[in-house]
């Protein structure tokens, strides 16, 4: 770039380390925010990033995002970003910076998630004194869904639910947040500041870093109120809408410092890390012989698990504990596992079905969409569910014959009488075990001793553990019979 | 893209912008912030159908009050010449605080 003429001229000023050079939006607009030309977003965003760059806290900095306009804000930030639920932001962040002492933390958030809807969560996260540094954009109105009246609209202005204009009677009066705030004890910085003129942007920059920089010094809570323009909302130009901050909104919430404990402020002491697992027992106070036995058939370490299962049926044939039993066994092996259930309000005759994961690596997420086991426990869950087993996958059936329109190729299936197969072993509420039975035969992976400490965890009582056990080995051989007759690939086995 | 390419004036500006005219949307908040008044509407459209703003040349102090003004991250890029009382290294706010002083925004 430097040409001759300009070899002498460094930059000083120019886009912040801490913005990505280009943004993952839209394909043709990945070089320009979404914002509107003159929002106060932008410029607050650069004042923030500017913050992050100065403090160099780039790479621990984790910026909660809100609902709004700003929602997006991870397109631009290359930080840690969070998405929060609408008004949520302060809880958020709480959690992030208790789970992660050592990073900056800032909830970013406009003034209709902030003030209205959010307004508890923004109150207690103060009043907690929480090490973290709020942004609190106020507009005066609800913008990103095209202009319904705020807390903080105010008297007179005009908004699509207040035609005529805000009413104190009907309305009540304007939300002051940063004087609410600074009624509480613990917030260490309080400070709004305006977007209305250069002067005020200045004051707006210079009040943006320090809110970030009390928390990087371990200070506790800081919030900045910046006034800012939304030129579209208020169908107004830009400089017009700048003016109306300073020369109208500013009226309604004066500029200035409500709290500044920065210098007399103690060092807040960092969250207590959660205790260690091992320290658990101790703290509960239980004794040494109270304590289960350590699981004696872990898995061989190297052993590669990773069981998706579906199961479905009717509520009432057992299908949540079929689910649970595999968990639990996974569980006693020493797997990671995770067990979702999912099923209507109704206790009977509803249906329900759920997930099961077991694997040697960390679940990732609980939902199994592509199963590579499904168990159906009726024709209804069948055709639900059938198309989604992954292909070289196993589908285990109750029922005598397979549905026509269910079949596909691909896949394994297992359909037997399973109810029936109960009855004749004394129950046919042991359906549900007869095919966990035959699931862990195709498996295999799993020790016995672990199904037996699962089916004893989760049964209490003795006579069904003995159906239980009995039940289980039924389906293991039902599942041998079956291999030895080699029908079972990928052709429906319909036999009684 | 240099809109403005560096006007030769006798007397070397302190300052000199880049204006990206892709990124910028038109809104005028710099040149309305310009203490000095260098920053012009251009008269063509951009390529998503906004008028941009334009350096328009000699008179830039590089203050970088129309950096902080503007709302996109990197529309506005300032330059500034190695000047004898400000440090190679010093950081832009002694040239705001300067801005400031003589602004009437």
């Amino acid at each position: 770039m430097p040409s001759e003429a300009v070899q002498e001229y460094t930059v000083a000023q120019g886009r912040a380390k801490s913005f990505y050079a280009r943004y993952a939006r839209k394909e043709e607009l990945q070089h320009q925010t979404h914002y509107c030309p003159g929002c106060g977003h932008g410029i607050i965003h650069k004042m923030l990033a500017r913050a992050i760059d100065e403090l160099d806290v780039q790479d621990r900095t984790i910026l909660i995002g809100p609902v709004g306009c700003s929602v997006f804000t991870y397109y631009y930030f290359d930080v840690g970003n969070v998405q929060a639920a609408h008004g949520r932001a302060p809880a958020v962040a709480t959690a992030m910076k208790r789970s992660r002492p050592g990073s900056i933390v800032i909830s970013y958030q406009g003034d209709g998630d902030l003030s209205a809807i959010g307004a508890a969560e923004i109150l207690h996260a103060a009043n907690r004194g929480e090490n973290i540094s709020v942004i609190f954009v106020n507009n005066a109105i609800y913008s990103m869904t095209g202009g319904q009246v705020a807390p903080t609209t105010l008297i007179g202005q005009k908004s699509t639910t207040t035609p005529e204009g805000r009413r104190a009677a009907n309305e009540g009066y304007p939300l002051h947040v940063s004087e609410l705030l600074a009624t509480l004890e613990a917030p260490v910085y309080i400070e709004r500041v305006g977007l209305g003129d250069n002067k005020q942007i200045a004051q707006a920059t210079r009040a943006i870093r320090r809110a970030v920089e009390d928390q990087a010094r371990g200070l506790g809570f800081s919030l900045v109120e910046v006034l800012a323009p939304c030129p579209t909302i208020w169908k107004m130009n830009p400089v017009d809408a700048q003016r109306w901050v300073r020369d109208v909104m500013e009226k309604t919430f004066p500029l200035g410092v409500f709290r500044d404990h920065t210098k007399e402020a103690a060092l807040r002491p960092a969250s207590q890390p959660a205790p260690a697992l091992d320290e658990i027992p101790r703290l509960l106070g239980l004794a040494e012989e109270d304590l289960p036995t350590g699981n004696g058939c872990m898995l061989a370490r190297e052993t590669n698990v990773d069981l998706q299962v579906r199961i479905a049926g009717f509520g009432g044939q057992g299908v949540l504990l079929l689910g649970e039993v595999l968990a639990e066994a996974g569980l006693v092996a020493g797997l990671e596992v995770s067990w979702l259930p999912s099923y209507g309000p109704e206790m009977r005759s509803g249906t329900s079905n759920c997930h099961v994961r077991l694997s040697s690596q960390p679940v990732d997420s609980p939902l199994v969409s592509v199963p590579s086991v499904l168990v159906a426990m009726n024709e209804p869950s069948l055709c639900k569910f059938d198309l989604t087993v992954r292909r070289g996958g196993w589908v285990i059936y109750n029922g005598d014959t397979f549905p026509g329109d269910c079949m596909r190729d691909g896949v394994h299936v297992l359909a037997l009488p399973f109810t029936r197969l109960a009855d004749e072993l004394g129950d046919p509420r042991a359906a549900n075990m007869v095919m966990l039975g035959a699931l862990l035969e195709i498996d295999g992976v799993l020790p016995q001793a672990s199904i037996d400490a699962a089916l004893h965890r989760l049964v209490k009582n003795p006579r069904w553990i003995e159906l239980d056990e009995r039940a289980l080995a039924r389906g293991r051989e039902l599942l041998k019979d079956a291999l030895r007759r080699g029908s079972l690939a990928k052709e429906p086995c319909a036999e009684a | 893209m240099v809109k403005g390419e560096r006007i030769e004036t006798k007397k070397q500006d302190r300052g000199w912008l880049r204006i990206d005219g892709e990124e910028c949307k038109g809104c005028g908040l710099c040149i309305e912030a310009c203490p000095p008044k260098v920053i012009a509407m251009s008269e063509e459209l951009n390529h998503f159908g906004y008028r941009t703003a334009i350096f328009a040349g000699a008179g830039c102090t590089g203050c970088g009050v129309c950096f902080m003004v503007c709302p996109e991250p990197g529309a506005i890029t300032v330059f500034r010449a190695a000047v004898r009382h400000v440090e190679a290294s010093g950081h832009a706010n002694a040239g705001i605080e300067e801005a400031i002083s003589c602004a009437s925004n």
